[in-house]
């Protein structure tokens, strides 16, 4: 990666797409606050997206059941929190956080397990079959969301906020909500650990070795397998935290949420290029901007707004604006 | 020899198969009399439509390889397309006409460009951008009440000839009165056949060959000179014709249409598991899997009605066991098949008769 060359086009993205959408929303103060509250989703769209770049971006697994793990987290953290009641009950913000903490861990905790229990049995045999990948992890999905509906039940669950995160701040004439404000932090923390790793350390050296030629760095000595295996693992517990960050931007979870966020999420990695991180982040954003603006202009075309988006994108980069992976 | 001929030499090659085949198409055939009762004859209707939707998926799924999560979104509109001219231009059969055209018309373009658009990028985005449409397109069709009756549907009346009212017979012959329901079931089962052996005939083609290579290696088929986009496309577009021609017939059966029936996610996860047990890339698998898949759908439930009480002392195990959750054991099916028997109940039967 050399510094020189570095492609900053992708990156003007974002704020042309929000300032194309200054004139149309009419009041400054609306926009701010549509501007703002976008960012926040799409900073949530990217903590979920962002375990599947890894498992579908770097690994090549086309995981259908990645929703699975969102709606797992999620579920976690509903009870993780009922059991906290007291905590996430009182006014303080610090008392809030630290009952959301150990939910976020917890959830990312489960998430992972399943994750790990759900290659060894889903995805090893087929790996490199994307056709059969396909068939089998929507198995995966279709069962993993019938076991949620055992567990929790196949009714709506209330994943209510904590009380010090609720309502929101008012910057001028925008209004802020706390909670994006969180998941704007969660979002750059995720972020930077992630190109910390993948691109600053040796096991994100390995990983992107490995993805490029397998045989090569299994036959300097290291154990590709295994590293891969870890890395499923930490996509599956990436998805668990973005489902709760989800579950509490919903605050109602239903079974057949992982179904519903999945359409989302592979939108934002067909636009972001396949296994780039920062791709992710822009195909996350650029999705949370635009339907927050088409949801407000012309709501009933909300559900096509992230299409026409990615089909912009494709038609201007085909393979995604930051393709890692060149297969 | 005819038989030949009209099943465009692709032979069921297995004496267990052919059995079945012949067994199906003779109940199908004799349904009204063999299985008398409304309940029944509804069973072998969907087991028609069923047949033709799951057939045209194979297109797609078996031969070229590629994946749609669409597949219902084309059976809805040629639902829509009878249902929304029906409700409009009243119950005569141009009004049924103009629907069909119509809706065909929507499901060519709208193929055209989903596939011309993804494939050319990369055949995995087709199953993901498919996906993508589809859902965004089921929560279109909800928001548009006032065009497609939203979440309630739309009840309709065609015309009187095909409607239960109608009787052309005094006398009922072999104990099954002689109405428009009856003449409904007959429009049903040759439209099915004529479909079937029309796809028959274009997996059979050089065209389908074609299809076959890409599926088996893309980039060989490609490098001999064949335009591996302009034919996944052109299957993409095929499949989805038949899928919307699968739609009409349902919502002429049924005369009512609605999100569930014929849009719902459920019913392209049904498609999937129909085809993968059925056995892929074979017509045929497609007509068995349907039959079975149907009948299990009527009786599995019962059955883990029963287990599941069964089951009553240990509360998890019953959980698992209740009737809701038959899905899972699908999908535990589904897995397993994918795993164990990638060619399906056809591939088994014809491996077995090879030997």
């Amino acid at each position: 990666m050399t510094k020189i060359d570095f492609d900053w086009k992708p990156l003007l993205l974002a704020p042309v797409l929000a300032l194309a959408a200054l004139p149309l929303t009419g009041s400054f103060s609306t926009w701010l606050t549509l501007t703002v509250a976008g960012l926040a989703m799409g900073m949530i769209i990217f903590i979920i997206a962002s375990g599947l770049t890894l498992v579908f971006g770097l690994m090549d697994v086309l995981n259908f059941g990645h929703g699975v793990f969102i709606a797992l987290g999620a579920f976690v953290a509903s009870s993780v929190l009922g059991l906290m009641g007291d905590w996430t009950g009182s006014g303080e913000l610090w008392r809030n956080l630290v009952a959301v903490f150990p939910a976020m861990l917890v959830a990312m905790a489960v998430a992972g397990a399943v994750g790990l229990g759900f290659e060894r049995f889903i995805v090893r045999p087929v790996y490199g079959q994307h056709l059969k990948q396909i068939l089998i992890t929507m198995g995966g999905m279709i069962i993993g969301e019938e076991l949620i509906k055992v567990i929790w039940g196949p009714g709506q669950v209330p994943l209510p906020l904590p009380d010090a995160l609720r309502g929101s701040l008012l910057v001028g004439d925008a209004a802020i909500s706390k909670y994006r404000l969180l998941a704007v932090a969660v979002g750059v923390v995720v972020f930077g650990v992630l190109a910390w790793t993948l691109g600053r350390t040796k096991i994100g050296l390995l990983i992107r070795a490995g993805v490029q030629d397998r045989e090569m760095v299994e036959s300097l000595g290291y154990r590709i397998g295994r590293l891969f295996v870890g890395v499923f693992v930490v996509g599956s517990a990436l998805a668990g935290l973005g489902g709760v960050m989800w579950g509490l931007f919903q605050q109602n979870l239903v079974p057949q949420m992982g179904a519903q966020v999945n359409v989302l999420i592979f939108i934002v990695i067909i636009i972001g290029g396949l296994g780039s991180t920062g791709g992710a982040l822009i195909g996350a954003l650029l999705v949370g901007l635009m339907t927050n603006y088409i949801g407000f202009l012309l709501p009933t075309l909300t559900q096509f707004a992230s299409i026409f988006l990615m089909v912009a994108v494709l038609l201007w980069r085909p393979q995604g604006v930051y393709p890692v992976a060149n297969r | 020899m005819f038989l030949k001929r009209l099943l465009s030499n692709d032979m069921p090659r297995s004496r267990l198969l052919a059995l079945l085949l012949v067994a199906l198409f003779i109940a199908l055939a004799f349904a009204p009399f063999i299985f008398p009762g409304v309940k029944a004859l509804s069973v072998a209707a969907k087991i028609l439509v069923f047949v033709v939707l799951v057939a045209s998926f194979d297109l797609l799924l078996g031969y070229t390889g590629i994946v749609s999560f669409a597949h219902t979104m084309f059976f809805g509109i040629g639902a829509y397309g009878i249902a929304i001219s029906a409700t409009r231009l009243g119950p005569n059969w141009g009004g049924v006409l103009v629907g069909l055209g119509a809706s065909l018309a929507i499901s060519l373009l709208l193929s055209f460009a989903i596939g011309l658009f993804s494939l050319r990028v990369r055949a995995i985005f087709f199953a993901m951008i498919t996906l993508a449409v589809a859902s965004a397109f089921q929560t279109l069709a909800s928001q548009l009440s006032d065009f497609t009756g939203g979440e309630d549907g739309l009840t309709f009346k065609l015309p009187e000839l095909i409607s239960p009212s109608f009787e052309f017979a005094e006398e009922p012959f072999l104990g099954v009165s002689l109405d428009g329901r009856l003449l409904c079931y007959y429009l049903l089962f040759v439209a099915a056949v004529v479909l079937v052996l029309a796809l028959l005939r274009i997996v059979n083609s050089p065209f389908g060959r074609v299809l076959q290579a890409i599926r088996e290696n893309e980039f060989r088929a490609e490098a001999i000179g064949y335009r591996v986009v302009v034919y996944r496309t052109t299957a993409a577009v095929l499949s989805a014709l038949f899928a919307t021609l699968a739609g009409a017939m349902l919502a002429v059966w049924l005369r009512y249409n609605g999100p569930d029936t014929s849009l719902s996610f459920e019913i392209m996860i049904d498609v999937l598991l129909i085809v993968v047990i059925g056995g892929m890339g074979t017509i045929y698998g497609a007509a068995i899997g349907a039959v079975l898949f149907v009948v299990a759908q009527s009786y599995l439930q019962d059955l883990l009605r029963i287990a599941s009480e069964a089951a009553s002392g240990l509360p998890w195990l019953a959980a698992l066991l209740s009737p809701d959750r038959w899905l899972l054991w699908l999908g535990v099916l589904f897995v397993l098949s994918v795993y164990y028997f990638p060619t399906g109940i056809v591939g088994k039967l014809r491996a077995r008769a090879v030997k």
